[in-house]
């Protein structure tokens, strides 16, 4: 932990729980899932939540965000409640997007979150777009495109990386470099795999940073934030994680040992930031219990309430495939 | 004629933009060479000096980026037209096209709408060989979500342009490359079009000739052959792609019994396929004939010039595909 | 108690091989363990629990290939962390896989070698009772189009030509086929006694001259018209799966023809007409059938068929249904019968009436409702 950065106990807190909040959601929606109530893909966050965590803290209300398939965590630390998120992952009505989205699809109009997008690459061009369309409209909004280390190889990421900076957009790019795309390993898929460095190609200033480390993720982002909002010219954040589970559910991990594994997870954004908490006498033995009790209610609360949600009538498939009107 | 005006369909795709872009100041136009180049089909010559580089927008060979761009601002508000040069380029931006602009609205449980306008030429006709001449209207008709367009009059490349940025809905319209040249009338009067109906260009009661776009002219140049021979040819220009007019062309089969569909589109697996049939489905009794389809042979359009119109539906092959029906051998 | 089951790590996972416990009876595991491994078809997975808890026993021994949703171990429920309604989640029962269904059997193909007719002229041809015989084709490949057929102005000139035995048959085997194929059939006969009726018919015809005179047929048909207006469920037809109720009640009255064959044309409105008027309708449409000249509406029309053996035929009949239509009645001889009648057995004259219902659009207690009430209204004494 860097210890030129001030941090104090509400600010940790806050970074602590939100990242807690994560972690127990998405345990929650895997047993969920291996009890058949979530299906499909369910690629989780789980190691990552220094990331989203640590940008989101620096957005506010009129920012935007594109987000990746790996995106609930992207979604709880953007403020999109539980509840609608937890019935969306069981398709039901009452889900942010009445069940048609799932897991991969979550879009939330109310915090201007333009979705998880499932086409790796495929949400590059639509941050270009929000955050032109801000301008346009005189508005001071970012636009926060989250992707993987993966996009980095399609031909999106590198027309998107160019118009934005030949446009000046205000954009925060932040790659979660987890050092797999799906199983291939960082090095057996980039020629440079100090991703910060494509960036710079188009002459879009960029850095790397620790993605375990949710304070220091949280301070480069404030940074860039502001200097964005200065300048209105795009910023690289690569940040460097991992994530401790499967690629997705169905995955027996033939790509990586299992001492790479733990070795990891000792870096665990939690671990790492609640040892911190305690060690500055900012977490108390009773703040954590109490911390969990809530969180673990609040997760409760979400499953029930999806649970209880009711499935959108078959009469209405065909809802939404075309619109009526542009929402308002 | 007192009161027509006379342009081309070149010029009324420029003035479709500009009034567009002048009405709305969240509509401006994007794409390859639209500004200071004046667009490949030279539609948009002039625009960018007098609407502004904030209004009309040059980009790089980036059509993922784009069209995703324009994607992504419709979605936070704007209005955006985004040209690509030619269908055959939108390939480069099916990825946005269809994996974002058909499925955000119904994916986000109507949360959002993508109210964009993509306009790209098609169709062949002058020698610009495989990579540059083909007609894939047909694929995006496939698409739950789009609505496709193709104007073939004059009056529709003039008008078609407002409704399709009123729509909620991501709108693609298609422009025949052999169609900027021509000239046509406005008829007087006349102050915009709908996006949802066919139309009857010419009626007749013996057989009926399905088609749109760029085969428009060739089929109307059958239908006066065919008079000649005492057949009466009813001509419908289908205008709208998707969703299709399909009420239209049940009403004049009812009439005519026969069937003649012209698709510059190859034959398999396309619209024209598509269009028999919903024939079949839904006005099987009426049908005193079996369906004919004249299509683009299927070969990569050719450059060589008696190899390129070889290819291509022609008035000889339309006029002889009804005749077969009307009067068989 | 809490059950362990084999986890469904994704959609296309039907099952899994249990590789390995990493735990034993008695022991305690806690959420987040990892308990198991198993083999799948993507490889050995490590499977963790989501319960705190003890073992209390291991169901499944390594090496066994178990479901989805199989039960792998027991736990005693100890403390757990797990919210009340993930606990819930996770005993889910083995999903149930829809029992596949066998295709059917190709229906019968009918007769080869059929004439090229267009679909428009097939329609009209159909609907005017026009046979096909004798007529050239002149449409594309030798097709009979409208321009080969009479103008429709022409019709009602339902026969050109004479009688075509072999078309008649050929189209009373394809409705009769469809029906047996597709209507699934409930039947109710009921012996009516016929004395009363009979008198009074006699009683009428007393002062008639013949032409004049009803038969038993005008007063049976008056009954079950009526009667069938008051059963509406069994008079329509069962038309892309939903029944649709008639738009009157129009009987057909079956006619067989001298040269073999029979048709049904419809007395329309048959419920609002009195005996008189279905005696002569009924003299109308037998002399019409048997000698040409019938509307094609009149044999599209019907909403129930009735079918009367007459006096030389059969005691019973047990009637086909005449597709679209849901219900057909069998009229069977009036035969003179022992009979009890207040404790005492009398000769009486009794008729089977029987029904055929389509089980798909009533079922049998709305069928045998129409008997009875058949039944009720010829015995009224006022009528006629």
């Amino acid at each position: 932990m860097t210890a030129k950065v001030h941090l104090g106990r509400p600010e940790g807190l806050a970074l602590l729980r939100d990242m807690l909040r994560i972690r127990r959601f998405e345990e929650a929606c895997v047993a969920l899932y291996q009890a058949e109530k979530i299906r499909g893909f369910l690629h989780l966050y789980d190691g990552e939540e220094a990331v989203s965590v640590g940008v989101m803290r620096a957005l506010g209300p009129e920012d935007g965000i594109a987000a990746t398939y790996r995106e609930h965590g992207q979604a709880i630390a953007r403020g999109i409640p539980m509840r609608p998120l937890m019935a969306e992952m069981l398709g039901k009505q009452e889900g942010c997007c009445r069940g048609r989205g799932g897991s991969m699809h979550i879009f939330d109009r109310a915090t201007r979150f333009y979705g998880g997008n499932a086409i790796v690459g495929g949400g590059l061009p639509l941050a270009l777009g929000v955050a032109l369309a801000d301008r346009m409209q005189g508005r001071k909004g970012v636009t926060a495109c989250f992707f993987g280390e993966g996009a980095v190889d399609e031909g999106e990421f590198h027309e998107t990386m160019n118009l934005a900076s030949l446009w000046r957009l205000p954009v925060l790019f932040v790659c979660e470099n987890n050092r797999y795309s799906m199983g291939t390993a960082l090095e057996r898929a980039e020629a440079e795999t100090a991703i910060f460095r494509k960036a710079e190609g188009y002459r879009v200033s960029a850095e790397a940073v620790d993605g375990m480390d949710v304070v220091s993720v949280a301070v480069a982002a404030r940074r860039a934030v502001e200097r964005i909002r200065e300048t209105g010219a795009p910023h690289f954040l690569e940040c460097l994680t991992y994530r401790f589970r499967a690629h997705s559910m169905f995955d027996a991990q033939l790509y990586r040992n299992k001492e790479e594994v733990v070795a990891w997870r000792e870096r665990d954004p939690i671990r790492r930031l609640r040892a911190w908490l305690e060690q500055a006498g900012y977490l108390h033995p009773d703040d954590m219990t109490r911390m969990e009790a809530e969180v673990d209610a609040e997760v409760a609360d979400a499953i029930a309430f999806a649970e209880a949600g009711t499935l959108e009538p078959v009469e209405n498939l065909e809802r939404f495939v075309t619109m009526d009107e542009v929402p308002s | 004629m007192s009161g027509a005006i006379r342009m081309t369909y070149r010029e009324a795709c420029r003035q479709a933009i500009r009034e567009a872009v002048l009405a709305d100041p969240r509509v401006f136009l994007m794409g390859e060479d639209v500004g200071r180049y004046g667009g490949c089909y030279a539609v948009t010559k002039g625009l960018s000096a007098e609407l502004g580089e904030d209004r009309i927008l040059d980009t790089p060979l980036s059509e993922s980026a784009f069209v995703g761009a324009g994607i992504g601002a419709a979605m936070a508000g704007m209005r955006p037209i985004v040209e690509v040069m030619t269908c055959n380029f939108s390939l480069l931006a099916l990825d946005q096209i269809l994996n974002n602009a058909a499925t955000i609205p119904h994916m986000s449980g109507g949360q959002f709408a993508v109210p964009i306008v993509l306009r790209m030429a098609t169709g062949a006709g002058r020698q610009l060989a495989a990579q540059h001449s083909h007609s894939l209207e047909g694929w995006f008709a496939h698409i739950p979500g789009l609505r496709i367009l193709a104007p073939a009059t004059v009056a529709d490349a003039r008008f078609m342009l407002a409704p399709a940025l009123a729509d909620p809905n991501p709108v693609l319209i298609f422009e025949h490359v052999m169609l900027y040249n021509m000239e046509g009338e406005i008829p007087a009067g006349l102050a915009g079009v709908d996006i949802a109906h066919a139309a009857v260009r010419r009626p007749g009661r013996d057989v009926t000739l399905v088609t749109y776009g760029g085969s428009l002219f060739k089929t109307l140049a059958a239908a006066e052959a065919l008079a000649a021979e005492g057949i009466e040819a009813e001509v419908i220009d289908l205008r709208v792609l998707r969703p299709l007019d399909t009420a239209a062309i049940m009403a004049s089969v009812a009439r005519t019994r026969r069937v003649v569909i012209v698709d510059e589109g190859w034959r398999s697996g396309s619209l024209s396929a598509e269009i028999a049939m919903r024939i079949v489905e839904e006005a099987f009794f009426e049908l005193d004939a079996p369906i004919r389809r004249v299509c683009s042979r299927e070969v990569p359009i050719p450059y060589a010039a008696h190899l390129e119109q070889a290819a291509l539906p022609q008035p000889e092959a339309i006029a002889a595909a009804a005749r077969g029906l009307v009067r068989p051998a | 108690m809490t059950a362990f089951r084999m986890p469904s790590l994704g959609a296309d996972m039907e099952d899994g091989t249990l590789v390995e416990w990493k735990i034993r009876p008695g022991e305690k595991v806690h959420r987040g363990d990892i308990v198991a491994v198993v083999e799948t078809a993507k490889g050995a997975i490590e499977i963790e629990i989501f319960h705190d808890g003890v073992v209390a026993e291991l169901l499944v021994a390594p090496g066994t290939k178990v479901p989805v949703g199989a039960v792998l171990a027991r736990l005693d429920g100890a403390a757990t962390t797990t919210p009340a309604a993930m606990r819930e989640a996770v005993v889910v029962a083995a999903p149930v896989r829809p029992t596949p269904v066998l295709p059917q059997p190709p229906a019968a193909r009918e007769a080869p070698a059929r004439r090229r007719v267009t679909p428009a002229a097939r329609q009209r041809t159909a609907a005017l009772g026009i046979d096909l015989g004798g007529l050239r084709g002149t449409g594309v490949d030798g097709a009979i189009c409208l321009a080969d057929l009479p103008s429709p102005a022409a019709a009602p000139a339902t026969r050109r030509g004479g009688f075509d035995p072999a078309a008649m048959r050929r189209a009373i085997a394809a409705a009769m086929g469809r029906s047996k194929r597709e209507i699934p059939h409930y039947y109710l006969s009921q012996t009516v006694d016929m004395t009363g009726p009979l008198a009074r018919i006699e009683a009428l015809n007393r002062d008639r001259a013949p032409p004049d005179r009803l038969l038993p047929a005008a007063l049976i048909l008056h009954a079950v018209a009526r009667a069938v207006a008051e059963t509406p469920e069994l008079n329509g037809f069962w038309e892309d799966g939903a029944f649709r109720q008639g738009d009157g009640v129009h009987v057909g009255w079956a006619v067989a023809l001298r040269g073999g064959g029979l048709v049904a044309p419809a007395i329309r409105d048959a419920d609002r007409l009195s005996p008189e008027a279905l005696m002569a309708a009924l003299r109308d449409i037998v002399a019409r059938a048997r000698g040409g000249g019938l509307r094609s509406s009149e044999l599209t029309d019907a909403t129930i068929t009735v079918t009367s053996v007459g006096d030389r035929g059969a005691e019973s009949v047990l009637p086909i249904i005449y597709p679209p239509q849901v219900a057909i009645l069998g009229i069977g001889r009036i035969v003179e019968r022992p009979w009890v009648v207040e404790g005492n057995v009398v000769p009486r004259r009794v008729a089977a009436l029987t029904l055929a219902g389509d089980h798909r659009a009533s079922d049998g207690h709305r069928g045998g409702l129409l008997l009875a009430r058949i039944e009720s209204k010829l015995q009224e004494a006022e009528v006629p």
